[in-house]
């Protein structure tokens, strides 16, 4: 621990404050997502220019969308299981909610530096899964179901490359922890080259494309939302919901798409380092360094949803289970052999 | 992998197109100018009308509304008995119902009806939708003029 931040806090207090972060991470995240990508990168991709009247350049968009949301009707069906029915979102909210605990944005700035962060990471964004099929089976409603069961197995078939890649990075790191994986890009050199570290994505290239693509498919995000087919599905598991659960989808969804962007840049670009940055320096540059990297990642996930067609749902399956899972399999393969030998 | 320069292109499609300008504008602050023959609403020339009624019988939903009357004309030549010549006294067209199929314009004789590349004139009642001569009158000004005659041909007799 940084002296300049060793404060003594009792547990109670120092996790509220935790939390707290954590909690307005979420929404900031979202909006900050939602606005920067959804509604302009969108737009301008498409020759519009998107929202331009709440706020300058539309800005305050999705604040006023929020606020209409939360006015809007709690609609449940009758049929509907209600415990399970309001529970839903809220489960999906803790899977976003946890994953924002072992990202770190600076030496000391981590909510919680986990011996095993990315195991934990991986597996509490399995929990969603959860959330999505409580949400179709709770509805009462055909579509749901079917989304829900599509969301099921396209999140299952994309866990394994997504853990896969990543652990392409955990072998060259050696360590799980995602501050410690920072630390070996840093200190890491390539060809015996040093200065700028070693950004895993130089070595583990194909790690990330697989990453990619993998986190793509687990976000949900075209070309792989066949959950939420609206040509088919209206809205899959969500096509009940109204008001402020259905903003609670919102909101995980884009805070997820967040959080893996962060492990994204956490696990292949370095994370918060940057060259010649340490120190305390690297306290406050930390997350501006870390949030360049996000975006970076996050324009590169975006991009892809805003350019393609939605996959069918049996290529979606055989892209997963033919291609990618063999790759990463060679990936980690490749990767162990030359740990070893190098 | 046959697919990759597909895809490859089809992100570079999206990348160009984000970097150029955006083809919209915003409506209320910025107004785009129709293009000269736009067919935005139908406006009246009413020196031009006979009180026909063949527009007011094609309209398939008959949302032309014509009242007449005869009135006395000088005669053409000197000495001559006056002619008589028919007058609006209403002629309406509801836009709430009206479909925009121009067929009241292709099928009036006497160059009396045009296409008017005037947009602006929604209303919020309902009813005020109803608009009069004289409002169709006012939508001349939008129209081109029509081109003109071949050498060699007839001008209409009386045509202002």
């Amino acid at each position: 621990m940084n002296p300049a931040l060793a404060i003594d806090l009792a547990w109670w207090q120092s996790t509220g404050i935790k939390v707290a972060i954590v909690l307005n991470l979420i929404p900031a995240a979202a909006v900050i997502f939602g606005y920067v990508f959804l509604l302009k990168m969108m737009s301008h991709m498409q020759s519009r220019l998107g929202p331009m009247e709440a706020g300058p350049h539309g800005s305050l968009q999705l604040l006023a969308d929020g606020l209409k949301f939360l006015q809007k009707e709690d609609i449940i069906p009758a049929k509907a299981d209600r415990f399970v029915f309001a529970a839903a979102p809220l489960v999906v909210m803790l899977s976003t909610f946890l994953l924002f605990i072992v990202i770190p944005a600076g030496p000391d700035l981590v909510v919680e530096d986990l011996d095993t962060g990315i195991f934990f990471a991986m597996a509490v964004s399995s929990l969603s899964v959860l959330g999505i099929l409580m949400a179709g089976w709770a509805s009462a409603n055909k579509y749901s179901l079917i989304g829900a069961l599509r969301a099921a197995g396209q999140l299952i078939a994309y866990e394994l490359p997504l853990i896969l890649a990543v652990v392409g990075v955990i072998v060259q790191a050696g360590t799980m922890s995602m501050q410690g994986i920072v630390v070996a890009q840093a200190d890491g050199e390539i060809f015996g080259i040093g200065a700028f570290g070693n950004p895993f994505i130089l070595t583990q290239f194909f790690g990330f494309v697989i990453f990619l693509i993998a986190a793509q498919a687990e976000l949900t995000q075209a070309p792989f939302d066949m959950p939420v087919a609206e040509s088919e599905l209206v809205a899959g598991y969500m096509t009940e919901y109204t008001g402020f659960r259905f903003l609670f989808f919102f909101m995980a969804e884009f805070g997820t798409a967040f959080a893996f962007s962060a492990i994204g840049a956490t696990l292949f670009l370095g994370g918060w380092y940057v060259p010649g940055v340490e120190g305390n320096l690297a306290n406050v540059l930390g997350p501006v360094v870390l949030g360049t990297k996000i975006m970076l990642v996050a324009f590169l996930i975006f991009w892809i949803r805003f350019s393609y067609p939605r996959l069918r749902e049996d290529q979606l399956q055989a892209l997963a289970w033919k291609y990618l899972i063999p790759l990463s399999l060679l990936n980690i393969a490749v990767t162990g052999v030359l740990k070893v030998v190098m | 992998m046959p697919q990759v320069p597909g895809l490859v292109k089809g992100l570079a499609v999206t990348f160009k197109t984000m970097m150029k300008p955006a083809v919209t504008v915003q409506y209320p602050h910025v107004k785009e100018d129709p293009p000269t023959r736009a067919r935005g609403v139908i406006a009246l020339k009413e020196e031009n009308c006979t009180v026909c009624m063949l527009c007011a019988r094609q309209c398939p939903d008959w949302c032309i509304y014509i009242e007449g009357y005869k009135d006395k004309a000088p005669p053409r030549r000197e000495g001559g008995k006056p002619r008589t010549v028919q007058k609006l006294d209403r002629f309406d067209i509801d836009y709430s119902l009206c479909m925009y199929c121009g067929i009241c314009v292709e099928v009036c004789p006497f160059d009396a009806l045009f296409w008017s590349p005037e947009y602006e004139y929604s209303e919020v009642r309902i009813a005020d939708l109803l608009h009069d001569k004289d409002k169709l009158g006012e939508w001349m000004v939008g129209v081109p003029t029509p081109p003109p005659l071949e050498v060699g041909a007839e001008a209409k007799k009386g045509a202002k």
